[in-house]
This record gives structure tokens, sequence and C-alpha cells, in this order.
């Protein structure tokens, strides 16, 4: 048992091979649509759908949430949130195949499984706010700007690369 | 020429069909290529798995290439293309708190969601961060507004900023990408392993 716990199970695909069909997949969404992809969008809808039903008012009174309501649609029929839709799926499809599913917390074996909760939900909150400051993720700003040399794309990706890097040592503990 | 929906080439209906599918493809991509585990993810930050870097940078310059090669057959006009504005301070700001957020819980938005998909717990707490984070943000939109649209610069790219022609800075970029692939392989090999499941 131990020596077989001693080994990472080289179960994914070569990085370069990844990389690959994901620069290819970029260049079809750019080719079809004429944007990238992204990953917040959906969750900023849910957002914004969610304070709309609980409060019309609210919602329409500020200035954040009145510029992505539409009466004539619903905030949730919008390009991103089917792209979210898809992207649970192919990664269930491929999470199933691979014999990857089940319920669990993945942690280092150096701290309790309530730690790595409290911090996830920190680093949620972080990225929530800072892709709404920098108008899009590592998907929407980094990853789809870079395949089309936005300026503003190559800064947020640095900023968050680097700032990672910086970061990375009051969290040690969590990760080595 | 492309871009096809906006030009009309394939109807409007169709959008949210391809839509569903690119998403299935993205989501396939970053799995298989071992996204949906944190501990694969953080490696980039600590040196022991690089994932993260070599896929990100493979695509970014697997995109890049295409599409301005796409451009230069005729088959898809460059300047229609979407560009993500650059709002300087926002970007640096917003991404200085997302590298942060990185560290912290392990994923991206992209990548939290492939894990939540295979049943990851920790992965659905950040989810469900990530979206108390866009309402703190937007309820206190009149805070943030400043950076949020200031320092605007357009839908620039690094051909306008940088005054470089695209293809000297992507014949450059690929330089530094197989370089940067060299040598993270080499602090990989020096570093210690770690294990994880």
């Amino acid at each position: 048992m131990k020596a077989e716990k001693k080994q990472n199970k080289h179960i994914y695909w070569n990085p370069y091979f990844g990389g690959f069909l994901l620069g290819i997949l970029i260049i079809f969404t750019f080719y079809m649509t004429g944007r990238g992809l992204g990953a917040t969008g959906a969750m900023k809808s849910s957002v914004v759908a969610t304070v709309d039903t609980i409060s019309h008012t609210h919602a329409e009174g500020n200035s954040y949430y009145s510029k992505f309501i539409n009466k004539d649609e619903s905030v949730l029929n919008n390009w991103l949130v089917f792209e979210t839709i898809g992207i649970l799926l192919g990664a269930f499809i491929s999470g199933s195949l691979a014999g990857r599913i089940g319920l669990r917390t993945q942690h280092s074996p150096k701290i309790t499984s309530r730690r790595r909760l409290v911090f996830a939900l920190i680093g949620g909150v972080l990225f929530g706010l800072g892709s709404q400051i920098a108008r899009g993720c590592t998907s929407g700003a980094a990853l789809s700007g870079m395949a089309v040399l936005s300026t503003g794309g190559f800064i947020t990706m640095l900023s968050i690369f680097g700032t990672g890097f910086l970061a990375a040592y009051f969290f040690r503990k969590n990760w080595i | 020429m492309g871009p096809l929906i906006p030009n009309d080439i394939i109807s409007h209906e169709w959008s949210y069909i391809i839509a569903i599918l690119i998403g299935l493809a993205f989501g396939y991509i970053m799995e298989a290529s071992g996204f949906s585990s944190s501990r694969k993810l953080a490696g980039v930050f600590y040196g022991y798995d690089f994932v993260v870097l070599k896929v990100f940078f493979t695509a970014a310059l697997v995109s890049v290439i295409g599409i301005l090669y796409m451009d230069y057959l005729g088959y898809l006009d460059f300047n229609s293309l979407y560009v993500h504005p650059t709002f300087l301070w926002g970007a640096i700001i917003g991404g200085a708190i997302m590298g942060i957020g990185f560290v912290s819980g392990g994923f991206c938005p992209g990548t939290s969601l492939c894990a939540v998909a295979i049943g990851k717990i920790d992965a659905m707490v950040f989810v469900g961060g990530i979206l108390i984070g866009i309402f703190i943000f937007s309820e206190l939109i009149s805070f943030f507004e400043p950076i949020y649209s200031g320092y605007y610069f357009g839908n620039v790219t690094l051909v306008d900023s940088l005054g470089i022609s695209p293809y000297w800075f992507v014949f450059i970029f690929t330089i530094i990408a197989i370089i940067a692939f060299i040598v993270v392989d080499i602090i990989r090999k020096k570093n210690k392993k770690i294990f994880y499941n």
C-alpha cells in the first residue's frame, strides 16, 4: 500500500497536448462567435438573476446589476450560461471516463479538511471580487485576451500569476 | 469570412447549441489535463507541478498563431474580433486580488467548475465564494467604480500599446515560452516531489 501511495497516477493528458487542443478550441470559438471563452460570466448572471428575483427594485437601483437586466429576456438567457452548462457536462464526462467522480474534499495531509474549506471560501470570494474589478477571470480576461493580443489580457495574466508567486509563501502550509 | 455568427454565415439560432458544444469541449479538455485537482494546480506556485503554465501558455500560443494565420489567409477578420478592453488599474488590482485568491483557494473559476462536476466539495465552496465575491462587488459598486471604469485605454492590443509587429511579438513570445518550458522542468526535478491523489 505504502509503495503505491508514493506515486501519482499518470492518468492526465500530456499538458502540451491539452494546451494544443485548448488553443484549437479558442481559435474555433473566435471563428464562430468573434469572442473568447469565459467562466465567471455565468456566475455573475446567476448573482444578478438571484438579486433581481429577491428584490427587483434593489437590482434596478444598483448601477451594476441594472447593466445586465433586460426587460424582455432573462439574465440567464446568455451565451456564457450555456457555455458553462457545457463545461460542467464536459468535465463530468471526462471525469466519468477516467473514474474520478466522487464527493470528497481534496487537501494536503498536513491540514484538516475544515481548514481547506475555509481557505477555499476565502479564495473564492477574492476571485469573485477580483474578476469583476478586472472585467474577467483567467479564462475571459487572461486566456481569451492573450489570444487576440489584448493589452489588458496580458496585464491581468501577469498580475494574477505575479501576485500568486508573491503570496505563495504565506499559504505554503496548505499545499506543501 | 469569419467570425461566422456575427457575420450571419451561421444563423443566431445556433448560437446556444454551439455554446454548449464549446463549453463541453472546454470542460473536457480542462478536466482531462488535470485542472480539477487543486493540488495539481497549486503546484505551479511551489514548483512541484507546472501543468497550469504548460497548458496555459501552449493554448495562448496556439490560439494567437492560429488566429493570426487565419487572418492572414483571409478566413477570419482579426479587426472584428472582440478585444478584452484595457482598464489599467482594474487589470492590475483585479489581477492581484485574483492571484491571492488562486493561492488561497487552489482554483480559478473555470477549473473550479470542472472540479464541481466531478464532486469536489472544496470546489463547491470555492464557487459559493465567487458568488459572494461578485455580490460584494455589485453592492459596493460606487466604491469600486473609479478603478472599475477609470484608466481606460480602449480595446487596445499589444500592437497598439508597444508599437510592435504582431508577428515579431508572437515570435519572441514563443521563444520565451519554450525557454520557460525547459526551465520549469529543471526546477521541478530539483524540488521535492509532492504526492497527492
